[in-house]
């Protein structure tokens, strides 16, 4: 396997003092290209979110089968094994293992903090909301009769509000992480074998999570780790394995041609009159395209995707260095504390449009509003490490993580 | 910055022209009520026996309370329309609301609405209470395609309708994937659906219909369910191929 570039945030040249014990720094630096698309998904997330909202338009979901939480979740992989990979080998798995345990903890505590958010809301809508027509859908409060049940099933990650998904998967995904680590460390082949057998018997036996009231985990993790082990064990010397395979022509007519046809059938999803066109037996092949379980149509479309962005995004595109991109880049560089963020601001620019204008000024205003406040939000947070990193107190003994925290999974 | 200004600029007059042009009827655009699937009993029974029975058979948000709740929802308003439009047919519209069923329950009820009642067609209203308990997906898929299994196997017509739009409580329940559902199974199992879901939402955006609004009385929802009527009546005359009456402007 080659040797890994170090996970290293940038610094300004005068804090440069990383202790020697540390590995040593190697130019090549961080793959800016996995900050600027992660930065880009927890956009597309964020305007996704926003219901009605017409600038969605945008996101890659309505041009294709897979949606910006495929890239969420592989560039989440790729970049946890980049960084706790490099722990596990220099101070070994109880370190690393702890280190990633610490990681799901915060981000547990970050769930808990959006859904006391999210209540907050909702209650007060159900206050406000009055309207005899919409009798059913007021049952949708029915959970609130029931606090006791709610609060403890939501913390249990068994009661998820709409949308508040993606994080306890991420929870699950690193909790099952450290063994994983350890075995794509040593034998990445047969990590990556035991990762496709657990999503196929996943699909064999409906293996999931159970969720409150009813029903199960909507991103299922025992399907959805395939693509978070896939990520990590890219970042662990697969992608060079597969280097040769990337960089075919054939390869890339493949995806190509793969991206087109998934293209013409999502125009039927919003041109009914073009449905005609789908031949049954296709319809009866594709139908449904199963977000829960990661379908391989899914699965396929966003591999597809990869194989033409890296082939037209390389590493070392200068471009990637530009301020123009530094936007989604810091974005992508401060991940969890953005996509919180952009959870909550999905649910306030909700808010916004029922209280002041459902119109499309209000959908235009608060998604634009919406980025620039992730964007501004990363910013000052790349601002306080950079100023955290100068201090004198913080020296050497600061815990590696926290040095990579925006990077991490 | 001064292009992203301009672009601003120009979706804001954009704007103001489009809510210039803004229209305030119940009119639905044609590609919302397109049917690309037949009802061919009802064709039969209207030109054959001339009489039609439909049974509709739905939850919650088929219905409204009130002393003028059972007459101003839309099965009963479809009967109506019906009537008017279709002079010398006996139209019977039975409403079977069954609260908080989720398609699976109401999978379960189909074989007795059929000896019960012998309807020519049914108009299965589900969706709704699925996406609020977070049914399965494919649990879901698996009860609609049980459902209008039953109801094919008897000869009966079916069209499915989703969920209503409901601005306020969106961000608290996920339709999407359960509206998706609904439509591959119609277009598999070839029976028409009433977009409901998009029709509501178009009449929104078009400020037909101002859903976000609060309040007591049942003004709103009476007019919103009579235009679900007309809408409907004018799906079932065109895939049962019907030329009705022209519809009068009963508003």
């Amino acid at each position: 396997m080659r040797p890994m570039a170090p996970y290293k945030f940038r610094r300004p040249p005068e804090s440069g003092k990383i202790p020697a014990m540390h590995a040593p720094v190697i130019t090549t630096g961080r793959d800016l290209r996995l900050d600027l698309f992660r930065g880009i998904a927890l956009w597309l997330i964020f305007l996704d979110h926003i219901p009605s909202n017409l600038v969605a338009w945008v996101t890659i979901r309505n041009y294709g089968f897979s949606d910006a939480t495929e890239i969420f979740v592989f560039v989440s992989g790729y970049t946890a094994a980049f960084v706790y990979g490099r722990q596990m080998r220099e101070r070994g798995f109880v370190i690393a293992g702890a280190q990633i345990l610490r990681r799901a903890w915060q981000i547990y505590v970050a769930h808990v903090f959006l859904f006391a958010i999210y209540l907050a809301e909702i209650t007060y809508l159900a206050n406000s909301f009055e309207n005899p027509l919409y009798a059913e859908e007021t049952n949708i409060l029915d959970f609130l009769k029931q606090p006791d049940a709610t609060i403890i099933q939501a913390l249990l990650l068994k009661f998820k509000p709409a949308n508040m998904d993606v994080l306890p998967l991420y929870i699950v995904l690193l909790l099952l992480f450290p063994p994983i680590l350890w075995l794509l460390m040593r034998q990445p082949s047969q990590a990556l074998a035991a990762s496709v057998l657990l999503y196929v018997l996943t699909w064999h036996f409906n293996w999931n999570l159970p969720s409150y009231p009813s029903g199960h985990w909507f991103f299922n993790p025992f399907a959805w780790q395939l693509l978070f082990v896939f990520g990590a064990w890219c970042a662990l010397g697969g992608a060079q394995r597969l280097s040769t395979v990337l960089e075919s022509r054939a390869t890339l007519v493949v995806a190509a041609a793969y991206l087109v046809f998934a293209f013409l059938i999502s125009l039927t999803w919003y041109l009914p009159a073009a449905s005609p066109y789908v031949p049954q037996w296709l319809e009866e092949l594709i139908y449904p395209i199963d977000k829960v379980n990661l379908d391989v149509l899914r699965f396929a479309h966003f591999l597809a995707l990869a194989v033409v962005i890296v082939r037209f995004v390389p590493r070392d595109w200068p471009v990637l260095r530009s301020r123009w991109l530094q936007p989604p880049i810091i974005c992508g560089q401060h991940s969890l504390e953005i996509f919180c963020l952009g959870v909550f601001l999905s649910f306030a620019a909700h808010f916004a449009m029922t209280e002041v204008s459902p119109a499309l000024w209000m959908q235009v205003l608060a998604s634009a509003l919406g980025i620039l406040i992730m964007i501004a939000a990363a910013g000052l947070l790349t601002w306080y490490k950079r100023a955290e990193g100068r201090s004198p107190t913080s020296g050497p003994k600061k815990p590696p993580d926290a040095d990579l925290a925006g990077g991490e999974a | 910055m001064r292009m992203l200004v301009g672009t601003f600029a120009a979706l804001l007059s954009a704007l103001v022209i489009a809510s210039a042009a803004e229209h305030h009827s119940c009119d639905i655009p044609d590609y919302l009520l397109s049917a690309n699937n037949d009802l061919k009993r009802v064709t039969a029974v209207v030109k054959n026996d001339h009489r039609l029975t439909i049974a509709v058979f739905g939850t919650g948000s088929s219905a409204l309370a009130g002393p003028n709740g059972p007459a101003s929802a839309y099965p009963a308003r479809l009967e109506a329309i019906l009537k008017q439009r279709l002079p010398g047919i006996a139209v019977k519209v039975v409403p079977l609301v069954r609260s908080r069923q989720t398609a699976e329950d109401m999978a379960k009820g189909m074989e007795k609405i059929i000896t019960d009642e012998k309807p020519d067609l049914v108009v299965w209203q589900t969706g709704t209470i699925d996406a609020i308990r977070r049914v399965e997906p494919e649990e879901f898929r698996s009860a609609l395609d049980e459902g209008i299994e039953i109801l094919q196997n008897s000869r009966t017509d079916v069209i499915l309708m989703n969920m209503q739009y409901s601005p306020r409580t969106e961000i608290m329940v996920a339709l999407g994937p359960y509206a998706d559902t609904m439509r591959v199974v119609a277009q598999q199992r070839e029976v028409p659906l009433f977009d409901r879901l998009s029709i509501m939402h178009n009449w929104s955006d078009t400020g037909a219909f101002d859903l976000f609004a609060t309040g007591n009385d049942n003004v709103l929802a009476s007019k919103v369910h009579d235009c679900i009527a007309h809408g409907m009546a004018a799906m079932i005359l065109d895939a049962a191929h019907l030329r009705g009456n022209e519809q009068k402007t009963v508003q």
